[in-house]
């Protein structure tokens, strides 16, 4: 169904969006409502300075210190800012750690809400309807589409973020890591095993 | 309100499209329509649930089609009408037709990352005690209301159990309707997969929301 009709379709609403953004931006900044400036600094933030791998440094030295998985257990928001993490989006952090007996994922069924200070502004699929509608109902074959099988009896549980509490997934830490520094553990770690919909890299990926 | 937004459970959307190296935006327009998006929420003329609102609160079919950018620029033009800080001539012609509204202080490229960075917390202090603790078997409420509420249908009248008392919160119910913060206690609320999902569904499976007090009713 998606022929070279549908693709016309969407070029033309995607030039009709841009004129009306553009149009909407010039009237705010005509107002002296909004300052192009901070329209810049807003998107450079998220594009070059705020993402995943301020969560995969959280999640390396929750493996590395057991004193900071501690902290993380008991209060993530703070735990996560003493890493410089804080803010929009990230206000009310709460850690779920993969055990051997159960496997987390997160959504947000009702919007797209998503912890940007760890992981930055999330991906299409995840404000997507497929994955909204079915991470609830049937995570098991969310997960399958991203090519995660899960062991048999290994309890899923998911989080649907109805409030403004924000959750990051702790994955499991990939065996054959003992006594590798957070630095090397971090490159393990992907945006999607901390939002549950993947799993972390494997020692063997770095070439241990 | 059951809009298009509510998607828990629904069924038919096919596959999740997971794009590899996938850009942050997809279009320059994006690019924009969540800056100014954004840097326009910095007025403090509204409040995170009347934005959701504002977004959620269309036809639908037509919540179903909207790209998500377009949706936040939707929305974001019916925030800037609904507190008269533009026109809709305005929004028609792209330029100013009258005197700005005085508006307070303007996010600036300066206090960019300061701000962000600050966030805005939700949690507030309460005088009274949390009526749930940690444990406590809970009956969701059925919350058939045309205005906005973050009790996802899927989870109408439905047994848990209370895993986290998680402080007190701004009620969205209530601020999105512009009737103040009236926080209450947060709880996250576990339920078995089959309580939502029917005897079908996997034994091995649990789902839980964060539900406000006034969702809840002692079971």
């Amino acid at each position: 169904m998606h022929d070279h009709d549908d693709h016309e379709h969407d070029h033309g609403a995607d030039e009709e969006m841009a004129l009306r953004v553009k149009a909407l931006e010039s009237l705010l900044v005509e107002k002296g409502y909004v300052d192009t400036a901070a329209l810049n600094a807003l998107i450079d933030t998220y594009e070059t300075k705020v993402g995943p791998r301020n969560g995969a440094k959280v999640v390396a030295k929750a493996w590395a210190e057991p004193d900071f998985l501690a902290w993380l257990r008991r209060d993530a928001t703070a735990a996560i800012a003493s890493l410089g993490f804080t803010g929009r989006q990230g206000e009310h952090m709460v850690a779920v750690e993969n055990t051997p007996e159960t496997h987390n994922l997160v959504v947000c069924t009702l919007c797209s809400c998503y912890p940007w200070p760890v992981l930055g502004l999330p991906p299409a699929w995840y404000k997507s309807p497929p994955y909204r509608s079915r991470a609830v109902r049937d995570p098991r074959g969310v997960l399958a589409e991203f090519g995660v099988e899960l062991p048999e009896g290994v309890a899923v549980r998911v989080w649907d973020s109805t409030a403004e509490i924000r959750y990051l997934v702790v994955p499991m830490r990939p065996p054959g890591t003992e006594g590798w520094p957070a630095e090397r553990l971090e490159r393990l770690v992907t945006r999607d095993s901390m939002i549950g919909a993947g799993l972390p890299l494997g020692a063997e990926a770095l070439g241990a | 309100m059951i809009g298009g937004q509510d998607l828990g459970g629904m069924m038919g959307f096919g596959r999740i499209a997971a794009e590899a190296n996938e850009p942050l935006f997809h279009a320059e327009w994006e690019r924009r329509a969540f800056a100014i998006t954004l840097a326009a929420g910095a007025l403090s003329r509204w409040s995170i649930d009347q934005s959701r609102h504002a977004r959620e609160a269309r036809p639908p079919a037509e919540y179903l089609a909207s790209n998500y950018y377009e949706l936040w620029l939707k929305g974001l033009e019916k925030l800037l009408l609904e507190n008269g800080l533009v026109t809709a001539e305005e929004i028609a012609a792209g330029r100013s037709l009258a005197a700005p509204k005085p508006v307070g202080r303007v996010l600036k490229a300066e206090h960019v990352a300061a701000a962000l960075a600050k966030g805005s917390r939700a949690d507030r202090p309460l005088a009274k005690p949390a009526r749930f603790g940690a444990g406590d078997s809970v009956r969701t409420k059925a919350l058939y209301t045309t205005g906005h509420t973050r009790l996802p249908r899927y989870a109408f009248g439905k047994l848990g159990r209370i895993e986290a008392v998680r402080g007190g919160f701004v009620l969205p119910d209530s601020a999105a309707a512009g009737q103040g913060e009236a926080p209450e206690w947060l709880y996250t609320v576990r339920f078995a997969g089959r309580e939502l999902w029917g005897e079908a569904a996997d034994e091995n499976l649990a789902v839980s929301i964060d539900a406000w007090e006034s969702y809840l009713e002692p079971a």
